[in-house]
């Protein structure tokens, strides 16, 4: 549980002037549920997309299970054990559910490059497209079109696409944009079950579910980290009060 | 030696500034509509046949090359309310089609119209001599000087244009973020019209200054189109100051490239081999010159976007 | 096993499995262009067994550029670059006293390959209309280069004294030029059927539909999309080999954008992303040319307006052109197996 899974040591990224991840150092626990909050503009989907690979980083490290993974592709990453979900829903909206889940156990299978492959034998895609349907809930619309399916089971699978890559670390933005409050209950519930298999980093607005569900909180303020703890070391940090939380608390006491 | 250098840099500013005429229109067109138009050529094409016929009907040059770009210009606002507004709202790969389309209905209109034969515009008479630029040594042709003066004060006319008045205001920030403007409350619909026509007239204002220089004739529009292209995307699509930079250098290594080319390969080979070596090295480094940039800095020398 | 039992919003066809083959009709397909010529032969028609045999060069061509186009998403207005070069390597070499398939072909396809990994590296690093423009400016490159160098016979391209020599056939006669066609395309069209109908395949057609979740899930995307566009050159290139072939010669005209273009207009026509659009297209395309060409000189302006027309009236863009018709016609027949979709337990699930 101790274990350091993740270590991002001061990242850096910049966008022209703007410095979006500013010496951000960060420890991530093997097992945990490490959630990042901060207010809008903090810079946590930046720091995402930098663990992911999808935007080079300017200086600094990232060290995943001890090695230094800054300068791999996305790809190499995924394959090292990290997989990530999208705010914004990111899915093949005309492929089935179980075509959307095979193309992750696929990527994985490392035959894509097998031109000639015989197509005949689908039984390992399936598996595993099968298993991570059983997981997310979804096995009653296996066949359906993605497109015609609701948003919250859109974001049951958006999280399911990332599961199916059987990542050791799963960076997880904001799972619950957009959702109901039953939804939101029921993605929840399927991010506790996670835990067993997957680190999990959750970026999320929602602090209900934030503060319910997370081991651990590091609160991102202009792309760096003021403050990492539990729950209750968050809550009662001045740091964290006088920057962000302070609001967002005395707006959730009054609603 | 150094005068035929100093009359190949004279030519490479007339052609770069004749590309710029179309480049202009045509990043615009790029930047504001995001329509990759195919079919900027045949407007240079048909403003140049008009030109021509306007000239054989009136036989005097200028009054043909004011008429060609009104009438060019009404052509460009014609097609772009009944075809490219649409258009522009459709995939890349549809306005590759569809004004792909365009250019064989052009082309083949122009030749039931005019015939297959290239058409001749003369020169005014008064154009016709050469100014002494160095007495003895060098003399270049009035007419194309008249080209450059004309080229540069389009360019300063445009350049004036976008930065300096409100509808350039709004195309730089069409450019740059298209939706943003139309929130902002642009009205964008009549902003297009105005590009079109603008880029329209620019490409007959071309191709009928081009016209005495060149046969007017089917075909025209794509062998400029090429380079006019590759300006705009050495330059940075949408941006202004990227099409005059692209245009002069296109300009200059397709004209002193070719020279210089040519005078280096001689000592490598025969005069024959070089002198068809030069050229084509030099049209192909315009193609591997945009590749260069393309790789290095993938939206252009001068990005207006982002 | 049973059918699926698809539920109400459940579709048959999703992109993985629209337009794929079943063997039935493979089968009719290869027997049809088979006794094609014989008949054609019989009725003493040369002239349609030699447009037969363009009509399946073109097909080729398209198919290879459909890989890119249709299937990948990469929208290349240079293929006509992979063509010319299959065409002048068969002539140069013939020129040479080399007349050998067995050399120039393999060399046209290699050459060709190579060409476009080359392109497609730095192509591929650019997007939307940049990628459309740059692969435009490399076809431009070997314009240049074939209408200027002398080896190349410039202008006038270069003549072939015959065709290439095969061991054990011989191909003067216009009936053993089509099979020999017949046979090379029809080895492409397996090849490119297990192209598309593999995992290769699957991954390709993913890319164009979400490059970012395909990155995201850990696809060496680049990689995936320089091996198709690759792959896709290298067809074109044997469809340029056997196009110098057909007419013995090959002119700078194979290589101009022009060519690019209708190349796209066949795919289009055919069925982007259709197994069978580049031969529907090449033979649609090929046969209104010869047909409307009979009647007037002004082809081009038929093809134009028939092109605007089509870009006008397909409501979600060319792509889907052949879905749209295919619901005209009355319901889209599908013949491709469904490999993902799950057995029937699942399926009843709900």
């Amino acid at each position: 549980m101790s274990q350091i899974i993740l270590e991002v040591d001061n990242l850096v990224k910049r966008f022209g002037g703007l410095v979006a991840t500013d010496h951000c150092t960060l420890e991530v626990k093997a097992g945990e549920i490490h959630a990042l909050i901060g207010p809008n503009g903090a810079g946590k989907t930046t720091l995402l997309a930098q663990l992911s690979g999808e935007l080079p980083s300017d200086s600094g490290r990232i060290l995943f299970e001890g090695k230094d993974i800054t300068a791999l592709p996305i790809h190499k990453r995924v394959a090292a054990g990290i997989a990530r979900s999208y705010q914004i829903t990111t899915l093949f909206p005309k492929l089935t559910v179980l075509e959307n889940l095979a193309l992750s156990v696929q990527a994985r299978t490392g035959h894509s490059f097998d031109f000639l492959g015989t197509v005949t034998d689908e039984t390992d895609l399936l598996d595993g497209a099968l298993q991570t349907a059983e997981r997310i809930g979804l096995t009653d619309v296996l066949n359906h079109v993605v497109g015609t399916l609701s948003h919250g089971r859109q974001r049951q699978l958006e999280l399911g696409m990332a599961i199916a890559c059987k990542p050791r670390l799963l960076l997880l933005d904001e799972p619950m944009a957009g959702t109901d409050p039953e939804e939101s209950q029921r993605m929840g519930d399927l991010l506790n079950t996670l835990r067993e298999d997957h680190t999990i980093v959750l970026v999320e607005h929602d602090m209900d579910a934030v503060f319910r569900l997370a081991d651990r909180i590091s609160v991102l303020v202009s792309g760096r980290v003021i403050s990492s703890g539990t729950a209750d070391q968050i809550r009662n940090d001045p740091l964290v009060i006088g920057a962000y939380l302070g609001d967002e608390e005395s707006d959730h006491s009054g609603a | 030696m150094s005068y035929l250098i100093i009359e190949q840099v004279l030519n490479g500013l007339q052609y770069g500034l004749m590309l710029f005429l179309l480049a202009a229109g045509l990043t615009l067109v790029f930047g504001i509509m995001d329509l990759i138009n195919l079919a900027h050529g045949s407007l240079y094409m048909i403003g140049a046949f008009l030109a021509a016929a306007f000239f054989q009907a009136i036989g005097s040059f200028f009054p043909a090359l004011l008429l060609a770009i009104v009438f060019t210009a009404l052509i460009g606002i014609i097609l772009e309310r009944l075809l490219y507004r649409h258009l522009q709202r459709m995939s890349h790969l549809s306005q590759v089609l569809a004004t792909f389309a365009l250019i064989l209905i052009a082309n083949e209109t122009i030749k039931m119209i005019f015939g297959a034969q290239p058409l001749m515009i003369g020169m005014p008479a008064s154009l016709s001599g050469a100014i002494e630029i160095v007495p003895d040594e060098l003399y270049y042709p009035s007419y194309r000087l008249l080209i450059i003066v004309v080229g540069l004060m389009v360019a300063l006319g445009l350049y004036l244009l976008v930065n300096r008045t409100r509808i350039g205001m709004w195309m730089r920030a069409g450019a740059s973020n298209p939706d943003m403007t139309a929130v902002m409350g642009v009205r964008i619909k009549p902003l297009f019209t105005f590009v079109f026509a603008l880029g329209a007239a620019l490409c007959a204002l071309a191709g009928a200054l081009l016209g005495p220089l060149l046969a007017v004739s089917v075909g025209m529009g794509e062998s400029i189109l090429i380079p006019a292209f590759e300006v705009i995307v050495i330059g940075g699509i949408g941006s202004m100051r990227g099409a005059l930079v692209g245009s002069l250098l296109v300009g200059m290594i397709d004209t002193v490239g070719k020279l210089i080319l040519t005078l280096g390969l001689r000592t490598l080979f025969d005069s024959a081999t070089a002198s068809t070596l030069g050229p084509t090295l030099a049209s192909m480094s315009v193609s591997l010159l945009m590749v260069a940039v393309l790789y290095f800095r993938p939206t252009g020398l001068f990005p207006a976007r982002g | 096993m049973n059918p699926t039992p698809f539920n109400a919003s459940a579709s048959a066809q999703t992109p993985f499995t629209q337009g794929l083959p079943g063997p039935w009709t493979a089968i009719f397909v290869a027997v049809a262009l088979a006794i094609y010529p014989l008949v054609m032969s019989a009725l003493d028609q040369a002239f349609y067994v030699n447009l037969g045999s363009r009509v399946l060069i073109f097909a080729l061509a398209a198919s290879a550029l459909n890989l890119a186009l249709g299937y990948g998403g990469m929208i290349s207005l240079g293929h006509a670059a992979f063509l010319g070069i299959g065409g002048y390597v068969v002539a140069v070499l013939a020129n040479n006293g080399v007349y050998s398939a067995w050399l120039s072909f393999p060399l046209a396809i290699g050459l060709a390959a190579a060409t476009a990994l080359l392109i497609g590296v730095v192509s591929l690093r650019t997007k939307g209309v940049y990628f459309i423009m740059i692969t435009l400016a490399f076809a431009q490159v070997f314009y240049y280069l074939a209408i200027s160098l002398p080896e190349f016979g410039g202008d006038d391209g270069l003549q072939l004294a015959r065709r290439s020599s095969v061991p054990g056939l011989d191909l003067s006669s216009a009936l053993s030029f089509y099979f020999f066609v017949l046979f090379t395309a029809g080895l492409a069209f397996v090849l490119l059927y297990r192209l598309v109908a593999s995992r290769f395949g699957r991954a390709i057609v993913a890319i164009r539909e979400n490059e970012r979740r395909m990155a995201a899930i850990g696809y060496p995307v680049f990689r995936l999309k320089l091996a198709a566009f690759a792959l896709s050159g290298g067809l074109c290139g044997l469809a340029g080999a056997l196009l110098a072939n057909a007419s013995t010669s090959i002119t700078p005209h194979t290589l101009t954008w022009h060519q690019s273009g209708l190349l796209i207009v066949m795919v289009i026509l055919g069925g982007s992303g259709y197994f069978w659009g580049g031969l529907t297209g090449a033979a649609v395309y090929l046969i209104l040319e010869e047909t409307i060409s009979d009647h007037t000189e002004h082809w081009n302006l038929v093809l134009g307006a028939l092109l605007l027309f089509i870009v006008m009236a397909a409501p979600n863009g060319v792509m889907s052109l052949r879905q749209h018709l295919a619901k005209r016609v009355g319901g889209a027949r599908g013949h491709g197996t469904a490999p993902l979709a799950a057995t029937s337990h699942e399926g009843e699930a709900k």
